[in-house]
């Protein structure tokens, strides 16, 4: 039995709009047009103890909802949902104690005091044994390098120096689950870069279950081996990373930037060819046009500056692939 | 117990954050305090004869609610809590393993009791040497001051089991603003916060005394400089409870309705 299993889960929410059209000013007062959403549909998923999961879709497209029910803030309408032997909605007290939650838009820390009062209120909160605790601060204070913040109230902290805080605050207990719904957004490469870091230890040396939700393809190359799209409330695609790319890396790109201007630029290829301003992208298929071949008459037949194959970058393949699935 | 204490301490310090403010605070307590007494001098002045209370008595009363004015007023939210709700973080509150409603309680307390302590302090010793009969006058024995004491922290409960109700009504509404001040003027009004009780017409008191504000701040006070007979004092303490216990099982059950009902928006 996986640690986490959802089963044909499905939540619907109802979203009150204003009349639409002309003369509706008064009308609108008392009445309102009734609109279902349907943030997931019968999501079924199973997810094993320790293991890395990139939750990814585009925007609105259930992954928020799933955490928060995950995490025992939402009821769902429908469909069942087990972690570590609970339902999170029915048993929350207990269940939350043994989860960690991250939500990158929000903050936990309190505004007005400084970080380390917020990290004694937690240690209360969770019943966090004193010497545990200290041993556990230190090495959050070492990986996440903290330190000099510890004392500074949290309103004069930047993003990226709270945002590390933030995470701290959500493994203090050391929870055996850890959901995080957008940790990057808005840091800078550094903090980032130190924010992978410690996922990736927590995981590999205290095995904690995690589920990322980013629009952050690089944290999810980073960390995730196993990646789950949804779009649209339903779950499109379960599987390995690369396998994701391979299937969604359909066309290939060479880029020609060329000496003199050519006014119209022709090889005898199946070829789709883009003007830049930079110079050409040739677009094909790997599998019917031989790359080699395709870049040796390019260098023939045209006064070719500089030739390259140009490599798919994860936010197109993620793109062509929301476009794909219509989502 | 514990975690509920590191409210009040985390609360205190963010509170001490803001010293000036408490500070502006006490100085416009005195000023209405100051105000009230003059305004009832002239009205003493005018008509001596068939007043409720003596001008000693009354004394105490408006320096208690000064004093004491963050234990007593509706008025006072938490501004906090509400943001919470209308932010969105509550998200994270619901991820804690407490008891929603039993942590937003020990927090308003918290917050209450906090600000109610860098306030009472000065204004009680400034207050108790005016001279007489402006001053705040001792309670008639220690028997009334115990008492006192007691209907007070019922009191407060009463307080914060009915503003957790509005809290919890805000669940419903994206900004709360509008229906809080209303609430506030009217539970204020009837706790006897613009004109002790006392003064009102007979049906009126007879009335609001039934009421769950008078239980905040007219039932306490009134004990204090001694108003109440010890006869009668069952009744209201009885009054008291009965509230407290009321609202505290109307709000509990709104609030496990709200939350297995909450939709957190955005992100």
């Amino acid at each position: 039995m996986p640690q986490i299993s959802l089963n044909n889960l499905s939540k619907t929410f109802i979203i009150r709009e204003k009349l639409k059209g002309k003369h509706t000013g008064i009308k609108s007062l008392i009445k309102r047009n009734k609109r279902e959403v349907h943030a997931i549909k019968n999501l079924t998923f199973g997810i094993n103890a320790g293991e890395l999961v990139g939750y990814i879709g585009p925007n609105g497209a259930g992954k928020s909802t799933t955490v928060k029910i995950m995490s025992g803030i939402l009821t769902p309408d429908s469909g069942s949902c087990t972690i570590m032997g609970r339902v999170p909605w029915k048993d929350r007290i207990s269940h939350v104690a043994q989860i960690g939650v991250v939500f990158g838009q929000r903050s936990q820390l309190w505004w007005d005091v400084a970080v380390d009062d917020s990290f004694d209120l937690l240690k209360d909160i969770y019943r966090i044994d004193e010497s545990k605790y200290k041993k556990r601060l230190k090495q959050l204070t070492e990986t996440l390098d903290i330190g000099p913040y510890l004392k500074t109230p949290v309103r004069q902290l930047s993003l990226g120096q709270r945002m590390r805080c933030e995470i701290a605050a959500s493994v203090l207990h050391e929870p055996s689950i850890l959901f995080l719904d957008e940790p990057t957004i808005g840091l800078d490469a550094v903090s980032k870069l130190a924010l992978r870091q410690f996922l990736l230890e927590e995981n590999k040396q205290r095995g904690v279950t995690m589920i990322l939700t980013t629009h952050d393809m690089h944290d999810i190359e980073a960390l995730c081996s196993r990646v789950m799209v949804i779009g649209k409330g339903e779950l499109l695609y379960d599987g390995k990373l690369k396998e994701l790319k391979r299937r969604y890396t359909g066309t290939r790109c060479i880029h020609v930037s060329l000496d003199t201007e050519i006014s119209n630029v022709r090889l005898p290829f199946e070829i789709e060819i883009e003007k830049t301003h930079e110079g050409y992208n040739f677009f094909f298929d790997p599998e019917k046009v031989n790359t080699q071949k395709l870049m040796s008459a390019a260098a023939e037949m045209l006064p070719v500056n500089d030739i390259y194959v140009k490599e798919k970058n994860i936010d197109e393949i993620i793109a062509d692939m929301y476009r794909e699935m219509s989502i | 117990m514990k975690k509920y204490l590191t409210f009040f301490e985390i609360k205190f310090k963010a509170g001490f954050q803001y010293r000036i403010a408490a500070l502006a605070g006490v100085a416009t307590q005195f000023f209405w305090g100051f105000m009230y007494l003059l305004l009832y001098k002239a009205f003493y002045e005018a008509n001596s004869g068939s007043l409720p209370m003596d001008f000693e008595q009354l004394s105490s009363y408006i320096w208690l609610m000064q004093g004491l004015i963050m234990l007593v007023f509706v008025w006072f939210w938490d501004f906090d809590l509400f943001n919470l709700i209308e932010s969105g973080n509550i998200a994270y509150e619901l991820t804690r393993p407490l008891d929603l409603y039993t942590m937003w309680f020990f927090k308003i307390l918290s917050a209450r009791l906090s600000k109610a302590i860098m306030r009472f302090v000065p204004i009680v010793i400034v207050a108790s040497f005016l001279p007489e009969p402006y001053n705040l006058g001792l309670p008639p024995d220690m028997l009334h001051f115990v008492l006192f004491v007691f209907s007070l922290a019922l009191g407060v409960c009463v307080l914060i089991t009915f503003s957790l109700i509005i809290y919890a009504s805000s669940f419903y509404t994206i900004s709360a603003y509008g229906m809080r001040m209303y609430v506030a003027i009217i539970a204020d009004f009837l706790a006897g916060g613009v004109l002790p009780l006392a003064f009102w017409p007979d049906t009126f008191r007879h009335v609001a005394e039934l009421l769950p504000f008078s239980s905040i701040m007219n039932v306490p006070f009134m004990i204090y400089i001694g108003e109440i007979e010890l006869m009668r004092l069952p009744y209201y303490i009885g009054l008291q409870l009965f509230w407290f216990i009321t609202l505290l099982i109307i709000g509990r059950y709104m609030f496990s309705r709200c939350i297995s009902k909450v939709t957190v928006q955005g992100g």
